[in-house]
């Protein structure tokens, strides 16, 4: 499809095509998008810190097998070695090295945030775009719904699903993914609403186009930004919650998580011992990513929101 | 208060509430479709037997049978028997109840003190004040609670031996009258300062941002106009009207009394419905789950209520729509 430029009125005959003009624009949003981001020394950080925690994470198996999380009691790794030169955040109470289960425990808490919020974020949209763009009654069916999701208290009906599901990375992932998608479904329905009823969609519909055209070329380029910005919030709180279902035994067993690590340090009162070293790096690791997310989709959502920058 | 919007909001807490039972029931009920046969899996019971337990934990009939069986109960009061202690669920609920409504309401009414501060940070907005405390409030956001609890536990219960490591009381205690409150206020410090802690970030948050949403207003710059002085403007002009997020919002936190310190009570020993909750995880104990989560997600949905009437009886603007 091509369009005469404006210019054409100045009485130059210049016809760029509307794919040109799109990109145009977009290379313009993103170099302005970036140099924001460089005057933002934490955002900077924050995307710092979780390269560096998703390349540890990624290097895991290579460092480590994930058989020397199994050690037991041994001559070469003693229980409860206070963090040395051999072991740099000691050991636990079966002998094995905290730091490996604190290295291969961000790959669960990266997994399961990543997962978990990809879920929340397309079933948010989904139903956010359904209810925003159908109206009707199917809006209030769904709407209704939401606001059910939404009062129902998330942490404890995510406990019982998992008590009764069972216990495994990806049952976690469901949990979080099921119970948190409310508010996600809430913002893309209000920005469809406003969408819906701009010039550029009437436009789109008076020249025969079909509602998936209009979805797919303008509802859904003009959400995702904002879907963007609130899913980087959103890793965060499926972090932490991936964290305490796993502290309260609901975790994979299979797999080291820092939530687990946490359990395990209370099952064998490692508080109370003064075994420090056990529980307070998983806290450190799960801080770190959290912060970081936090700050990152901070930074974000005042980018794309121009009235949040003032705060 | 119009009375359309009161009957709006009691319908529709009402039919969450029926979402919940109804949810309450189906997950349990379809996802294990016959749980006397689960629980008591190699027990070694006759046929009669387990016909006998299907009667008392109300498993015959058809599942439609067995829901309109189970909203029979409710009405009655009746959550069926826990499995781990064969006690009715209402009785273990309410003996758990008053330790958490205690612990968690002393917290809450701690973590308040986020308000003012929040406040003065969004008063002063870009000063150091503000910096320091929104700093805080997202590093106190970004710890999980239990985690403060396991390093307040270490550092000033087994570390420097200030407090006691667990519990409601002293092992053992045949104290009374005032040595016994005492005793019992020296066992809550701890952990009700973890959960302030942990509460206080959202506080200053929602109070800050609410204050910096009043900033804007004209009649803050009519008042100073006026001539009033700016501590004055603060307190009788800004803080009444950001006062709006900041009491909706207590008001949702009062609604997780219950669920607030599932995770929390379990590391201070704390003898409530989170360890309940942690206990009935483990058994899996699910009649008990069943129960608490019932009464959890009731609590939250009066406290929603409560909030939404709240801001109908504050900001007459919501409530006339």
């Amino acid at each position: 499809m091509t369009e005469i430029h404006p210019d054409i009125a100045n009485g130059t005959d210049i016809a760029v095509s509307a794919r040109a003009i799109r990109w145009q624009r977009r290379r313009t949003a993103t170099r302005d998008a970036l140099r924001r981001l460089r005057r933002d020394r934490p955002a900077l950080v924050a995307i710092v810190v979780l390269v560096v925690v998703a390349v540890l994470a990624l290097l895991a198996p290579f460092i480590s097998t994930h058989s020397d999380l199994e050690a037991v009691n041994t001559a070469a790794n003693p229980v409860w070695a206070t963090p040395g030169s051999h072991f740099v955040l000691g050991t636990d109470n079966l002998g094995r090295s905290v730091a490996l289960q604190v290295l291969w425990g961000a790959r669960v808490s990266l997994f399961v945030g990543l997962m978990a919020t990809l879920l929340t974020v397309a079933l948010g949209t989904l139903i956010g775009i359904v209810a925003g763009f159908f109206r009707g009654w199917l809006d209030a069916l769904l709407m209704r719904f939401t606001d059910w999701f939404m009062v129902i208290p998330f942490l404890p009906t995510a406990i019982v699903l998992a008590t009764v599901l069972g216990r495994s990375l990806w049952i976690i992932v469901f949990v979080i993914g099921i119970t948190s998608w409310p508010s996600t479904a809430r913002l893309v329905r209000s920005q469809v609403l406003s969408i819906r009823e701009r010039l550029y969609v009437d436009r789109a519909r008076a020249l025969g186009a079909s509602r998936t055209h209009i979805i797919g070329r303008h509802v859904l380029p003009n959400v995702a930004p904002l879907v963007l910005a609130s899913s980087t919030l959103a890793v965060p709180i499926s972090i932490l919650t991936e964290t305490t279902l796993s502290f309260l035994g609901l975790g994979d067993p299979t797999q080291v998580s820092w939530g687990g690590m946490l359990e395990q340090a209370r099952d064998v009162a490692a508080v109370t011992t003064n075994r420090w070293w056990y529980y307070l790096p998983p806290g450190v690791g799960i801080i770190l990513v959290v912060l970081a997310f936090t700050i990152l989709g901070r930074s974000l959502e005042s980018v794309l929101d121009p009235r949040l920058r003032e705060r | 208060m119009r009375l359309g919007f009161l009957a709006r909001k009691l319908l529709g807490a009402f039919t969450t509430v029926l979402f919940v039972v109804a949810f309450n029931f189906f997950l349990f009920r379809v996802v294990n479709r016959d749980p006397v046969n689960s629980m008591f899996r190699g027990r070694n019971l006759t046929k009669a037997q387990l016909e006998q337990l299907r009667v008392r934990f109300h498993l015959t009939g058809t599942l439609w049978q067995q829901f309109w069986a189970y909203l029979g109960q409710l009405l009655h009061g009746d959550l069926g028997y826990s499995l781990k202690s064969s006690r009715p669920v209402v009785s273990v609920i309410s003996d758990a109840s008053w330790p958490t409504l205690l612990l968690v309401g002393t917290s809450t009414l701690l973590a308040m003190i986020g308000i003012t501060i929040g406040y003065r940070a969004g008063w002063r907005r870009g000063s150091a004040f503000d910096a320091t405390s929104t700093s805080l409030s997202m590093l106190t956001y970004a710890m999980p609670e239990f985690w403060i609890g396991m390093v307040f536990l270490g550092l000033f219960g087994a570390g420097l031996g200030w407090f006691p490591v667990g519990g409601l009381e002293n092992p053992g205690s045949t104290a009374t009258g005032l040595s016994k409150l005492l005793d019992q206020v020296h066992h809550m410090i701890l952990p009700s300062v973890v959960l302030a802690v942990a509460y206080i970030g959202e506080y200053m948050i929602v109070a800050r941002s609410s204050m910096i949403e009043t900033l804007r207003e004209d009649y803050l710059q009519l008042a100073r106009a006026k001539g009033m002085r700016d501590a004055e403007v603060r307190r009788r002009h800004a803080v009444p009207n950001a006062r709006l997020p900041v009491v909706s919002l207590s008001a949702i936190n009062f609604g997780f009394v219950f669920s607030g310190a599932i995770a929390v009570e379990s590391i201070f020993s704390w003898p409530g419905i989170g360890q309940q909750t942690y206990l009935a995880i483990r058994g899996p104990d699910l009649p008990m789950l069943q129960g608490l989560y019932l009464l959890i997600a009731a609590a939250v949905i009066l406290a929603n209520l409560v909030a939404d009437l709240l801001y109908g009886v504050l900001d007459p603007r919501v409530a006339g729509r």
